[in-house]
């Protein structure tokens, strides 16, 4: 049986999410800032009485940024890690796929944020994919700048 | 079969932990056959369930200590020091062997005989030496499971957060149901669910909670430990072991009290030598109990040892370099107490292998600190130490206050905040100094941060509207934060943010609010560090500044209340003195008019325009102009106010003085003055008596001076008694002990000392008469 991935656009990206670290895709509701805290992170949103700390992909991926306070709903992709729940802003959200292949690393060059989100090319029907790098997205531009 | 093993251990470590104190209690009385029987019972058990699983090395091992201890039980051998640290010491490694084979290594390989033959009639030592390093390891193994209940932690935990969710949820529901129109129905099937959750979460709290007792039965033992090694005698006395924490919370502090307690035993309990030189008893007392008290524990440890010198405190201070001479030389002695909780002060002479480990005091009360609780110290030289740790009874769920910068709110831990204070009040001025702001609190000064400025958040309020909370981060000084607004207490259910919050150093994790929305619950440390406020710099009593307390004529405080009669009035805040509930039947009229029955005082009473129709409890202000009390009875306190606009004059003298207008509403002023004068009339007598201080050691005084004190009329009162003296005779040359003495009086022993108006020769009867009688004519 081959990974399942969930197709979602990021920054105007068709991209991969492992559709298995995905829990659901919410409307995201009233957001609240957390001051000081680094930018990708858009703040914190209330599901079903658990908090998720909301990031903004754009951002995480230096791509600009999500409007999230003009009264438009913002689709999100919930994910788990180490315990916490976050959602990762995306533009929209396609489809499920069957992955055709491994990960294979892309020779080409990418963009600065994407390639340390990186996780390869996977084949689909719907054509090359890039593998998003879950844990990489949500550490964001930060983490990478300390550990560079 | 691994079944049975696994109830084995189990059993044998739930036997090993409830002999931790057995054991001891043995060695202290040998012929207590209830204690013999039950570690016999012990050995006796593992001796039986070895056989069945084949562990010849526990068989022998428990085969002798039940023999010997059989010998005891028959009266053939009496058990002796050198049998107990035997017996001791085979427990022990019993223990050790328990806890391989519940690891799956099975019984190690390793030889008993020194074990076995130290069991013997009249072996002696080295049982000793083998079995001290596994003494600790054992007690420390057995103890960290769980006592009767054999439930999977984790499974405890996902329940809890279940009902932590549960309960969120229904916060939700109950905001929807408040928008949603009325439903009788609806409304009271909610009420049920809701009255079941909480039930559950009550009960579920419960489940995590832990008897103390699990943290206490390894303390006799230790502290044994401690005592054969350094050579002294101590009686441990437990008490509370009942009191439930949550698992937890006993964990974390487990590390502090055994640190403590370590402490007790090295440093503050003399050796049997030193004690009896003391006049003490050779046996040292260590006590340690627990108690709730409302949503915390305490947990005190006392020692009747040599207690801690406070000067050596401070000089060991000034050495190290951990305050100024001149701030020390400052401190009061509490201050100076607390030295012993900073990093590089210790007063042990030499590091020993007990308690000299590194770890000091400093770490104690972090470590208390964090986890929302407290540590106090009080200590006699010669006397004894007694500390308690205040630590709240759950992690989980932290009382916090709700405040607001703009339009977002965020949560503070109550445990932090000291007291809240307006910015514009009249006892707070708010300055900046170079650019850092710093408040005056009723003449302390506190570093200030705007809560607007750490956030980056923009909030259009300034300074001076804003609300100062005053926090005291664990471990910290106190700091002044100015938030936009206040809201509400609120228990919250808080959880660990992501890491990428946490990273900010200003939360301590994330809540939902009732209505739903996430809240940011502070770290008050971080906000301090973020907002630039160096908190190691320790403020001790040491920046006040003395400023005079602005007496501003426009704002004079006033208590806004509803009179009897339903009439908005207002008191000067000054006069009263507090505010008391009665039964009506306690207000009668007497002598000529109308008295209330305050406890042992008889006050006239105003404000009762009809006594008849009084009835149930009436509320009462007492006022105090000084010297005289008058009761005067309202309905309801409305609010603390200050008087805003001038007072119109009323046009006939009378119990009102005028009307001004009071929160937007005109209110009649209560005149005070016109009270006193009408009620107490010219028959006053002073309800309160003068008092008179004597030193408590000098027989002389107190044989001979204090009859003649008394028969004077006055209340003869000691040093230490907290009273405010009216008059305070001392020896010749002696120092005045304390700040409210009143007038004072020496007495010579010689007359040529007699120097001056108020120094009396002792013998000098007429002249101690008229000045005892005329101190307290100055007072009339």
């Amino acid at each position: 049986m081959n990974e399942l991935l969930l197709i979602v656009s990021i920054a105007g990206s068709r991209v991969a999410l492992p559709a298995a670290a995905v829990e659901s895709v919410v409307e995201l509701e009233a957001l609240i800032p957390v001051p000081r805290a680094p930018i990708h992170v858009a703040g914190l949103s209330a599901l079903r009485s658990r908090v998720l700390t909301v990031i903004d992909c754009r951002r995480s991926l230096e791509l600009g940024a999500t409007v999230l306070d003009d009264g438009s709903l913002q689709e999100a992709a919930v994910v788990e890690l180490d315990g916490h729940h976050y959602a990762l802003t995306v533009d929209v959200v396609e489809d499920v796929v069957e992955a055709l292949s491994e990960p294979a690393p892309i020779r080409a060059a990418m963009g600065d944020g994407w390639e340390r989100v990186s996780k390869g090319m996977v084949e689909t029907e719907e054509g090359p994919l890039l593998l998003v790098d879950i844990p990489a997205i949500i550490a964001g531009p930060a983490t990478e700048a300390r550990a560079a | 079969m691994d079944d049975l093993i696994a109830d084995f251990v189990a059993e044998c470590r739930e036997m090993l932990e409830a002999l931790g104190g057995e054991i001891v209690a043995w060695e202290a009385n040998p012929d207590d056959r209830a204690r013999l029987d039950s570690i016999f019972r012990f050995v006796h058990t593992v001796k039986g369930n070895c056989g069945f699983f084949d562990f010849p090395r526990l068989e022998t091992l428990s085969h002798a200590a039940e023999d010997a201890l059989a010998d005891c039980r028959a009266g053939r051998r009496h058990p002796d020091g050198a049998l107990v640290s035997a017996v001791l010491a085979v427990i022990d490694r019993i223990g050790e062997m328990i806890a391989s084979i519940d690891a799956g290594d099975g019984v190690p390989e390793g030889d008993d005989s020194a074990l076995i033959d130290a069991l013997a009639p009249g072996a002696e030592g080295p049982a000793q030496q083998v079995a001290m390093p596994a003494a600790v390891d054992a007690a420390s193994k057995a103890s960290s499971t769980p006592r009767t209940i054999r439930l999977s932690v984790e499974l405890l935990d996902r329940v809890m957060s279940g009902v932590s969710d549960m309960v969120l949820a229904r916060n939700e529901l109950a905001r929807r149901l408040r928008e949603a129109p009325d439903d009788v129905a609806v409304d009271g099937a909610f009420e049920r669910l809701s009255g079941i959750i909480a039930e559950m979460r009550d009960a579920i709290t419960r489940t995590r909670m832990q008897r103390i007792e699990n943290l206490f039965v390894a303390l006799p033992r230790m502290v044994r430990d401690l005592c054969t090694e350094l050579g002294k005698q101590v009686l441990v006395d437990i008490d509370g072991g009942d009191v439930e924490l949550d698992r937890e919370m006993i964990e974390m502090i487990r590390d502090p009290l055994t640190h403590i307690i370590r402490n007790a035993v090295d440093h503050g309990i003399e050796t049997p030598a030193e004690r009896l030189k003391a006049g003490k008893r050779e046996i040292g007392l260590l006590s340690v109990s627990a108690r709730q008290s409302g949503n915390q524990i305490l947990i005190e440890i006392a020692d009747d040892g040599k207690g801690i010198e406070a000067s050596k405190l401070v000089e060991k201070a000034v050495a190290n370099g951990v305050i100024e001479r001149e701030v020390a030389s400052r401190l009061s002695r509490s201050e100076q107490l607390a030295l012993i909780f900073e990093a590089g002060v210790s007063t042990a002479k030499e590091v020993t292998a007990i308690s000299g480990r590194g770890v000091g005091m400093d770490v104690v009360r972090s470590n208390v600190e964090r986890i929302g609780g407290l540590v106090e110290l009080d200590s006699t030289p010669g006397k004894g130490t007694r500390m308690v740790l205040r630590v709240p009874l759950t992690l989980t769920i932290i009382p916090a206050l709700t405040v607001s910068i703009g339009s977002q709110h965020f949560a503070i831990p109550r445990s932090a905040i000291e007291e809240i204070v307006r910015a514009n009040g009249g006892s707070v001025t708010l300055e900046r100094i170079g650019g850092a702001g710093v408040a005056t609190i009723r003449g302390r000064r506190v570093p200030e941060v705007a809560l607007a400025d750490v956030l980056g958040l923009p909030s259009a309020m300034n300074d001076q509207e804003r609300t100062l909370i005053v926090l005291r981060p664990a471990g910290g000084d106190v700091y002044a934060l100015a938030v936009d607004r206040i809201h509400d207490h609120e228990e919250l259910v808080v959880k660990p943010a992501a890491p990428a919050v946490m990273a900010t150093g200003l939360y301590a994790g994330t809540t939902l609010a009732d209505d739903g929305s996430p809240i940011l619950l502070f770290d008050p440390a971080g906000l301090a560090q973020v907002g630039g406020v160096r908190l190691e710099t320790l403020e001790r009593g040491g920046h006040t500044a003395d400023v005079p307390v602005a007496v501003n004529s426009n704002e004079i405080p006033v208590l806004l209340f509803r009179g009897l009669d339903g009439a908005r009035r207002a008191l000067r805040l000054g006069v009263v003195d507090r505010i008391e509930e009665v039964a009506a039947d306690a207000i009668r009229p007497s002598a000529g008019r109308l008295r209330v029955q305050l406890g042992e005082a008889i006050l006239p009473l105003a404000g009762v325009e009809r006594p008849d129709e009084l009835d149930g409890k009436v509320r009462v202000f007492r006022l105090n102009d000084g010297t005289h009390e008058i009761g005067y009875a309202f309905r309801e306190v409305i609010d603390l106010m200050s008087i805003e606009r001038d007072v119109i004059p009323a046009d006939v003298p009378g119990a009102i003085n005028g009307v001004t207008l009071i929160g937007g509403e005109p209110a009649e002023l209560v005149d005070a003055h016109w009270l006193f004068a009408e009620h107490l009339g010219t028959a006053a007598r002073p309800q309160t008596q003068l008092v008179c201080r004597l030193p408590e050691g000098d027989a002389w005084m107190q044989n001979m001076l204090r009859p003649i004190v008394e028969a004077a009329g006055y209340l003869v009162i000691g040093d230490g008694d907290e009273l405010s003296a009216d008059l305070t005779i001392v020896s010749h040359g002696e120092p005045v002990q304390s700040a409210q003495s009143g007038r004072v009086l020496r007495l010579a022993t010689d007359p040529d000392q007699v120097n001056g108006q108020d120094s009396i020769y002792r013998y000098d009867r007429t002249g101690l008469l008229l000045a005892i009688k005329s101190a307290s004519g100055g007072n009339r």
